[in-house]
């Protein structure tokens, strides 16, 4: 019994380390644009396609082709940036139907790319790591769970000590403020798009061998976003590592000891307990809506 | 003179419309007119300034619970499908509890998650709901003849009357209620409810009856389905669906009773009609995608504003 709450418990921590890389990009994007970005599960997607592309297909090194990854999404979030959300500034309504929009077409195209069928991509490496007899984790999650807690360093660093993160926050915080102070908006936009999508499309990179990658993966991986990100509270980065963490445990033992189903119907009641009872989730403040 | 003659001539279009298409054209045409009560019903929701991702679910709540009467208690076909329409609006009371206290952007969220929640209980509980599989053989509306007219209902066309009738009656409910002082009430709620609430409007309540009574047509329209396709699973009523329903009233624009069927009839004829026999099957959601994007670029008001442009040029002149 302990055995199996050991290996549940590790299986948690590699599913809350790509859950908070997706959920702090998400939390990111609207926090700084104001938008609902639905496409961040097809950015996802794409991270995972271009592993298929760039691994699978063409042979490169994994590692080489995760960087890609987050470089071709990060240039896709910047390509949002400028199309969609720079000029539906001040329509919210609409740039969530126009992220619909190009959710729709980066479905379409991995399936006209790479064919609807489920992808097969070779095992990065076969390596596994034995705590005991009945206690493992195979090295590409471990792979994940490094890259994840390395990446999130680097932005809380970015965010804490550095002037373009002071920036970032000063106009997530209060985007007049921040412009009268000398903030390029635009810029600190372009930069938390970048991020963002790159934190989605790195996750994706990096999970790709692990899961089953075809056109319709992002679904399931928004929803969990959804849920992370409320339970944390909308506007706070903190407060969705705390719930991708915490999420990540209670979905993975539930899935184990009661089923798939009765862990997503645990998880959305989570979420709706935590907007009933304190809607601006755990870590959110009340004037950051 | 004019005015008079419209709505006769309009009804008269409406009949002779399916017997110039082709059977799977017909089809469309009944999923549409089913569409166009959903949509129409979800404007009288946004009325009071909430955007609900629950609808489509709701719509299936409907649709379950006419099915199952009809399956499991012999209900008559017509009166199980009011009944469907009144459980959805039960369920919607009851999920107003916890949802109206929210608002905007977490309203948006805590409906998907209730609706999720709902779903997935159809998933998990294969009695009644038959589980991932859904309910098959739900009786069809029996057959009978006026005279001059028999309607068959496997046959689209029949349908197509049957559902335009029920659509129309619904839609002049809707439209009354929307001109009535209870739907003024619902614009004050939306843009001045601080005022409304402070002239004795109680806010929550004229939600919730907005709620309830968009949810209460949803149902009729998802029972309208389920009697027509004949079987039902929660993948019927997933977040796709919601997306175009969704996407239909923005791109059509919710200021106006028309705009949100607008919406629905020119993206359901592009979608269905254009792309699919123009042989783009693999790209359609690509150039559905783009012409979603282009439009809420370059239309924010939606379609309406291009007829709202038109008919105020003809007046003037």
């Amino acid at each position: 019994m302990l055995d199996l709450l050991a290996q549940t418990g590790l299986n948690a921590v590699y599913a809350a380390s790509y859950i908070s890389l997706v959920a702090v990009g998400l939390v990111l994007i609207f926090g700084v644009m104001g938008v609902i970005n639905f496409a961040h599960g097809e950015l996802f997607m794409a991270g995972s396609y271009v592993v298929v592309a760039v691994y699978a297909d063409m042979h490169m090194p994994f590692f080489f082709a995760v960087v890609i990854g987050l470089l071709f999404v990060g240039c896709l979030g910047l390509l949002m940036e400028r199309a969609l959300f720079r000029p539906l500034r001040d329509n919210p309504l609409g740039g969530l139907v126009a992220s619909i929009g190009f959710l729709m077409i980066l479905q379409a195209l991995a399936s006209m790319g790479f064919g609807v069928r489920m992808e097969f991509i070779p095992p990065v490496t076969q390596h596994v790591i034995w705590f005991t007899d009945s206690i493992s984790i195979p090295l590409a999650r471990v792979y994940v769970i490094v890259a994840a807690v390395l990446l999130l360093s680097a932005l809380w660093y970015f965010l804490k000590r550095t002037r373009f993160g002071w920036a970032l926050r000063a106009s997530a915080q209060d985007p007049q403020a921040a412009e009268l102070q000398g903030i390029s908006i635009a810029h600190t936009a372009r930069i938390a798009m970048f991020i963002g999508a790159g934190l989605a499309g790195i996750a994706g990179a990096l999970t790709a061998p692990l899961v089953s990658v075809n056109p319709h993966m992002g679904h399931s991986v928004i929803v969990t976003a959804f849920i992370v990100i409320i339970v944390g509270g909308v506007g706070s980065l903190e407060g969705a590592i705390i719930a991708s963490v915490v999420y990540a445990f209670v979905h993975t033992f539930v899935t184990t000891f009661y089923g798939g189903v009765i862990a997503d119907i645990t998880g959305l009641s989570l979420m709706l307990v935590v907007l009933i009872v304190k809607p601006t989730g755990l870590f959110g403040s009340a004037d950051r809506a | 003179m004019l005015k008079f003659l419209i709505w006769p001539l309009a009804a008269v279009a409406l009949l002779a419309l399916p017997h110039g298409l082709s059977f799977s054209q017909q089809e469309i045409l009944v999923f549409l007119t089913i569409n166009i009560l959903l949509v129409t019903s979800y404007r009288l929701l946004t009325l009071t300034g909430e955007w609900s991702l629950a609808h489509v679910v709701i719509m299936g709540v409907g649709a379950y619970a006419s099915a199952l009467f009809t399956k499991e208690l012999g209900i008559y076909v017509p009166v199980s499908m009011l009944l469907g329409g009144l459980v959805s609006a039960l369920i919607a009371v009851i999920l107003s509890f916890p949802l109206f206290r929210m608002k905007g952007f977490y309203f948006l969220i805590g409906s998907f998650a209730a609706g999720e929640i709902i779903r997935l209980l159809w998933k998990h509980f294969r009695d009644p709901f038959g589980g991932a599989k859904g309910i098959k053989g739900i009786d069809p509306m029996p057959d009978f003849s006026i005279g001059i007219y028999n309607f068959d209902f496997f046959e689209p066309v029949s349908y197509f009357y049957f559902a335009g009738l029920v659509v129309a009656v619904c839609m002049w409910i809707l439209w009354r209620i929307e001109r009535s002082p209870v739907g003024l009430t619902f614009h004050a709620v939306h843009w001045q409810d601080k005022l409304a609430e402070a002239s004795g409007v109680n806010l929550r309540a004229y939600r919730t009856l907005a709620f309830a009574v968009a949810s209460g047509f949803a149902g009729i329209s998802g029972a309208l389905l389920a009697h027509y396709i004949g079987t039902i699973n929660p993948g019927s009523f997933d977040l796709d669906y919601m997306v175009f329903v969704l996407t239909w009233a923005i791109v059509g624009g919710t200021g106006t009773f028309y705009g949100p069927i607008l919406g629905c009839v020119a993206l359901t004829i592009l979608n269905e009609v254009v792309l699919r026999e123009m042989g783009f099957e693999q790209a359609r959601p690509l150039i559905y995608g783009c012409i979603l994007i282009a439009s809420i670029l370059f239309m924010p008001n939606g379609l309406e504003s291009i007829v709202q442009k038109f008919t105020k040029r003809r007046a003037k002149q």
